[in-house]
């Protein structure tokens, strides 16, 4: 048996979970909550992270109803996420390694998502279609391609052939973040890159929807009531998808609309919800058409929106393929996919050392060398 | 009237027509059209949408697609010959191209030692792709799976052809054609491991046959280092 905890603290979540052999024994987290139409700034959420964090801690071990001493392997997440945050978990995790004299183990975020979406659902080798924050800062030059990761495989012939399929990054998690400096097909205009959401203007901001608690969910409630479809752009390029144009459109446009009362506020959710999704479902069936693959897995935030898992089950259905979405408890970041993954990475022998344990902002999946599959 | 009686005679074609494959925008049939072999591409209705963006999507691509294909006709690229076009049910049909198999196949079933025929293609498909860009039609879905190779007559030499132009459009812009190769050499890369050489012989035969290629080429080199994750530093 090997029991494994994970911290995770990338973004606005703090959670630590604890794993044993598949099965998770507690998963207790907090989310640090702005004001409507404001991001969080990543001092002021470090700040939230230190507060909680040994509470967060105290509870997983309450509920697994473990002594550090059971505890095989320290898990956190290396990266991608926001500097301060990410420094808060890494040195609680490096502290409690030290104390407990337990070994310790950086994680992917992303790989964290995929392998508890992998736990979750059972899915095998799905087409994986990741969608969070971090993700979309982390990769925000490179998006949306279509990893197929055989040609991870190619770079560790022996072991290594994850089949992962990922689609990655799309649209981030709930549309907070829909932080479109990422373009780039286009001309300058959009490739500042590198801000945090604060600077980025983003539909939830613009249209001021509560962040609680969480703005992607706020957008999914709204849209149900909204009826008028009002058309956005919409950019597909191959397996690629570009937001710019919504983003500056609406930032454009919405309050002109909304003015006027040409449509409200949940008009204007819904058709960014219908556009949204309908891009990421058509490169995500796409990716399936070109890699002939028959699974889809949603993993990160917004995959618990119930009309993308509507959407994505009526493609599947269409083609004959299988959906799988996890629902919110493992959705939203969390302790215990760090400790999955951590699991995992710990099975097959990884660890790292202390003077290894440090994170970072940009940590791309493809990166990863996965050796614990075959 | 005259609409409905089209599109009957089309849903009656496509019912007695072969399903060839089911690809991410439509589905594609085999059959014949006054006698000539042919291709349908039926953009079917995606019913996760919704139906205004659909219907518009559907529309849009669908043309798209045939002007894309007979701009490249007229300007001497091969493509294959649109016979009849579908508005209300968005069918396409096409030329089929007999005995041609997609460049993806070809390259995957060639022997180590082939690696000369494999340089002709891509020589080849630089030069179709030079050819289409100084056109200003930028195709949008450059992949191995989207070019058909065609055996000539006895032992001649193959023809290439271009398909797929759903997601084309006309631009000028020496980055649109920059991301539209390098959209092409993602998908060649991890569709073909080991061919790093190859593609440099197609960007070469690029480079070569275009009269624009240099600014085209720069884009290239600068959308790819926008591609590569930058370390952590600073």
């Amino acid at each position: 048996m090997t029991v494994v905890i994970g911290f995770e603290g990338s973004a606005n979540k703090i959670g630590v979970g604890i794993v044993r052999d598949g099965v998770v024994l507690s998963n207790p987290r907090r989310t640090y909550i702005t004001p409507p139409g404001q991001g969080f700034l990543p001092s002021e959420t470090a700040k939230h992270h230190r507060g909680v964090i040994l509470t967060v801690l105290k509870e997983a071990l309450q509920q697994a109803g473990l002594k550090p001493a059971d505890i095989d392997c320290v898990a956190y997440t290396k990266g991608p996420g926001m500097g301060a945050p990410l420094v808060t978990t890494a040195l609680v995790a490096r502290t409690v390694s030290q104390l407990w004299g337990k070994p310790l183990l950086g994680v992917n975020h992303c790989i964290g998502h995929i392998e508890m979406g992998r736990l979750v659902t059972r899915a095998n080798n799905p087409t994986v279609l990741v969608i969070a924050l971090q993700d979309i800062r982390e990769e925000r030059l490179d998006r949306a391609r279509v990893r197929i990761c055989d040609k991870l495989s190619r770079k560790n012939l022996v072991k290594l052939r994850a089949k992962i399929r990922e689609i990655s990054p799309c649209f981030c998690k709930p549309f907070k973040t829909i932080i479109v400096p990422i373009n780039y097909h286009q001309n300058g205009r959009h490739s500042s890159g590198g801000k945090l959401p604060r600077t980025g203007s983003n539909p939830a901001r613009v249209i001021k929807i509560s962040n609680d608690p969480s703005p992607g969910y706020n957008i999914e409630q709204m849209a149900k009531r909204g009826k008028q479809y009002v058309e956005l752009p919409y950019t597909v390029k191959g397996m690629d998808v570009s937001f710019s144009g919504i983003l500056s459109y609406i930032e454009e446009a919405a309050h002109k609309m909304l003015g006027s009362r040409q449509c409200t506020a949940e008009d204007l959710c819904f058709s960014l919800q219908e556009t949204l999704f309908a891009m990421l479902v058509e490169i995500t069936e796409r990716a399936m058409a070109h890699c002939n693959s028959q699974e889809v897995l949603i993993v990160g935030g917004v995959g618990c929106n119930l009309r993308l898992q509507e959407m994505m089950g009526t493609m599947c259905k269409e083609r004959g393929a299988r959906l799988f979405a996890t629902d919110e408890s493992f959705c939203i970041d969390n302790g215990a996919m760090i400790a999955q993954a951590g699991w995992e990475m710990f099975r097959a022998g990884h660890v790292t050392e202390l003077p290894d344990s440090w994170i970072t902002q940009r940590f791309r999946t493809d990166e990863v060398e996965v050796t614990w599959r075959d | 009237m005259a609409v409905e009686k089209t599109n009957n005679h089309v849903l009656h074609f496509l019912r007695s027509a072969e399903l060839l494959k089911q690809g991410a925008e439509a589905r594609v049939y085999r059959g014949e059209f006054l006698g000539k072999p042919t291709v349908v591409k039926e953009r079917f209705p995606k019913l996760y949408r919704h139906p205004t963006l659909d219907e518009k999507l559907t529309h849009r691509r669908t043309v798209q697609e045939v002007r894309s294909i007979l701009r490249c006709r007229k300007a001497g690229i091969s493509v294959p010959v649109v016979y009849f076009v579908d508005y209300t049910s968005h069918c396409i049909f096409l030329e089929d191209i007999v005995g041609s198999v997609t460049v993806r196949d070809y390259i995957n079933s060639a022997h180590t030692s082939e690696a000369k025929n494999l340089e002709v293609v891509a020589r080849k498909i630089g030069e179709i792709l030079a050819k289409m860009h100084d056109e200003d039609l930028v195709h949008g879905d450059l992949t191995t799976s989207n070019m058909l190779m065609k055996r000539g007559p006895g032992c001649g030499e193959a023809d290439l052809l271009l398909i797929d132009f759903g997601l084309s459009y006309i631009s000028a812009l020496p980055e649109d054609k920059g991301v539209d190769l390098y959209v092409l050499e993602k998908a060649f890369l991890s569709t073909h491991p080991n061919t790093e050489a190859l593609f440099e012989t197609l960007l070469k035969s690029y480079s070569a046959s275009s009269k624009k290629s240099q600014t085209v080429i720069k884009k290239l080199d600068e959308v790819r280092l926008r591609g590569r994750k930058r370390s952590m530093v600073g």
